[in-house]
């Protein structure tokens, strides 16, 4: 007998129970499409947050200033200017891990057009930092050297800033914008970044090169940078590198003998992107676990109904015996027929997986990533899980006694 | 007596079985020899060893002790395997409940046995159904077993014993199921293919249905307590299905 002979005797031995077969199947379909829809959840979720820290910039460090300590109250991060232009310069020039280093000081401005205004952050750098942001310009030209250095009052508006002063679609570039009554002449917007993954509106934001914000925007401290500094690391995986080898130069700098609190923090954004998408690989893994039982379960409802159909076709095994099946025809097609039952259960679980994960996802607004492998791995394990749970109840079938298996009733 | 060895020689057959402590003697030393074409009914009471020696004679089973030829050669060493492909190649079995597999149809039961040699769909088809045709349920090949009468049951079974074209057609108590009639025309059919030069070996307890072999064996406790030769009756075919015979 050819194995497409035992799969169609198998296929129409299923058929004569197709409610029996269709509720066997259920439990595998169930398993699959869960683990289907779980991963691919999962993955989108990961995918989300991998494209979230993304536009925050590549291998992206942010130096904060330190804290004051006056009379036992200690203020937050950055409520004292500790890090001057020569720690940035410093930054720049004596750390190899770093590419770029940038300062972003901050403001929050009123913004107003010719007939319209809008409270926005608006930030004073230089070049430099839309390199380590990654940050393009959509329309108009980019801040170049001179702006920053020349102290030319041009402005880089966020989308959003541009929507509500200018309205959706408008090119405001070359018309005049109004900061804190300064005029500013509009030079570029920059590319639609989106929300952070704490819902920040990345493009309500407006730029001013360095100078012209020092000098009309914010004033006095010259010495120090009210604001952080952004530093891009040459690679990711230099990103730790450069993060001990800055530590290390401003406490060098800074006077900071060992034992001593630094008085700056840095913070590494791929650490803290790692460590949420690990977050998320564990509960990615501990739904796909679960799923996995589920499909489990759907093996052991397979092996619970051959083992009754062995029983109940015990005479049916005796007859094709008498004509002529060897014990291992007899393995086969009972084997074939848990095998098939997973596997259409395998295929219609990855349907119902797809179709319910993209569903699910719509509704709740969840991002969603089809793996392939999955889909591969699925189909291969379930149809392992017909082969495991399918080979008992089918070796016991093909032992059976022709004789007594005849006088079965 | 003519010199060809026998189809089926059994020699000095025992078979022991054990039920926990005891031991059951089914067959003390049975030696038969059965010639090709032969009708042979195997008659006894219940417990005298006839469906035993039915089952080693049908390579379902295998003796304790003593020699099995069939076809000039020894089964009783075989293994399930070359058990499973003499019963398939040489054999053909007919039971008293019929054991025709519910839900499929007649066609499809008399295609079994040649699945599992390996025939190709279509000739497996062509064969079923010149096997239907010749017991007389041409054009009846697609009806199931429920929808049929005990008599046409068993004559797809019959069908499906003579597809593979066997030597020997072994049945078991064939007509126990059917009414004196349908027996009658049952025994027509295995007289016809009797004729056609299969050998038929059926055990009875009916001593009607054992009129119509041409050789009578009386078992009793596990041996042969007689074996004569008589004139068979002739069974006659229904009127409907004189399409019986034919092509062999």
């Amino acid at each position: 007998m050819n194995p497409l002979q035992t799969l169609r005797v198998a296929i129409r031995a299923l058929l004569r129970n197709k409610m029996r077969s269709f509720l066997t199947t259920l439990g595998i379909i169930i398993g699959v499409s869960a683990v289907i829809a779980m991963v691919a959840i999962g993955e989108g979720a990961k995918a989300q947050v991998e494209a979230q820290f993304a536009s925050m910039g590549s291998n992206l460090l942010i130096v904060l200033p330190g804290s004051t300590t006056s009379g036992g109250m200690r203020g937050g991060f950055g409520s004292m200017p500790t890090l001057t232009w020569d720690d940035l310069r410093a930054i720049r020039t004596e750390v190899p891990t770093v590419k770029y280093a940038a300062a972003q000081l901050s403001s929050v401005a009123q913004l107003a057009s010719e007939d319209q205004n809008w409270s926005t952050r608006v930030y004073g750098t230089t070049p430099e930092y839309f390199s380590i942001r990654d940050w393009p310009t959509a329309v108009g030209s980019p801040m170049s050297d001179s702006d920053a250095e020349g102290g030319t009052k041009v402005v880089f508006l966020g989308q959003t800033v541009v929507d509500n002063l200018f309205g959706a679609n408008a090119n405001p570039v070359g018309q005049v914008v109004r900061v804190k009554n300064v005029p500013f002449e509009v030079k570029g917007v920059l590319a639609e970044k989106g929300q952070s993954s704490w819902g920040q509106d990345y493009d309500d934001v407006a730029f001013i090169p360095l100078k012209a914000f020092q000098t009309k925007i914010q004033g006095g401290l010259q010495q120090f940078i009210s604001g952080q500094i952004y530093v891009g690391a040459i690679s990711e995986p230099a990103t730790a590198r450069a993060q001990k080898q800055v530590t290390a130069l401003l406490r060098d700098r800074h006077h900071i003998g060992p034992g001593q609190d630094d008085d700056f923090s840095i913070r590494n954004l791929t650490e803290l992107a790692n460590a949420q998408e690990a977050s998320l690989n564990t509960i990615t893994n501990l739904l796909a676990a679960v799923a996995a039982v589920a499909l489990l379960v759907g093996g052991i409802g397979i092996m619970n109904i051959m083992l009754v159909s062995v029983t109940e076709r015990t005479r049916e095994i005796g007859v094709r015996m008498a004509v002529g099946a060897k014990p291992r025809n007899i393995l086969a097609q009972f084997l074939v027929e848990a095998l098939t039952l997973a596997t259409a259960g395998g295929f219609l679980g990855i349907v119902l997986g797809l179709t319910g994960g993209r569903v699910l996802a719509a509704r709740l607004h969840w991002p969603m990533l089809m793996r392939a492998d999955i889909i591969v791995i699925s189909v291969v394990f379930s149809a392992l899980v017909g082969v495991i749970f399918g080979l008992y109840p089918a070796r016991k079938a093909s032992l059976l006694d022709p004789i007594e298996a005849l006088r079965f009733e | 007596m003519s010199t060809t060895p026998p189809l089926l020689a059994l020699e000095e057959v025992t078979k022991v079985y054990h039920m926990g402590d005891v031991d059951v003697h089914a067959l003390r030393g049975v030696s038969l020899e059965i010639m090709e074409g032969e009708s042979v009914a195997i008659m006894g009471a219940s417990g005298s060893g006839k469906s035993t020696l039915m089952n080693i004679i049908g390579c379902l089973d295998r003796p304790t002790t003593g020699r099995y030829l069939l076809a000039g050669e020894e089964v009783s060493m075989l293994d399930r395997n070359e058990l499973a492909e003499k019963r398939n190649r040489t054999l053909g079995f007919v039971f008293q409940n019929f054991n025709l597999l519910s839900r499929t149809s007649a066609i499809e039961n008399v295609e079994l046995p040649l699945l599992y040699a390996g025939a190709h769909t279509r000739e497996r088809h062509e064969r079923a159904r010149v096997a239907l045709t010749r017991v007389g349920l041409g054009d009846r090949i697609h009806h199931h077993p429920n929808q049929m009468s005990g008599g046409q049951q068993q004559r797809v079974a019959i069908a499906r014993a003579l597809v593979a074209n066997p030597k020997v057609i072994l049945a078991d108590e064939p007509t126990g199921n059917l009414d004196s009639v349908t027996s009658v025309e049952v025994m027509a059919i295995f007289q016809q293919l009797r004729d056609s030069g299969i050998t038929v070996v059926l055990v009875t307890h009916e001593p009607d249905i054992a009129r119509y072999a041409a050789r009578v064996v009386v078992m009793k406790d596990g041996k042969v307590q007689s074996d004569k030769r008589q004139e068979p009756l002739r069974a006659e075919a229904a009127p409907s299905d004189a399409a019986v015979g034919g092509e062999a």
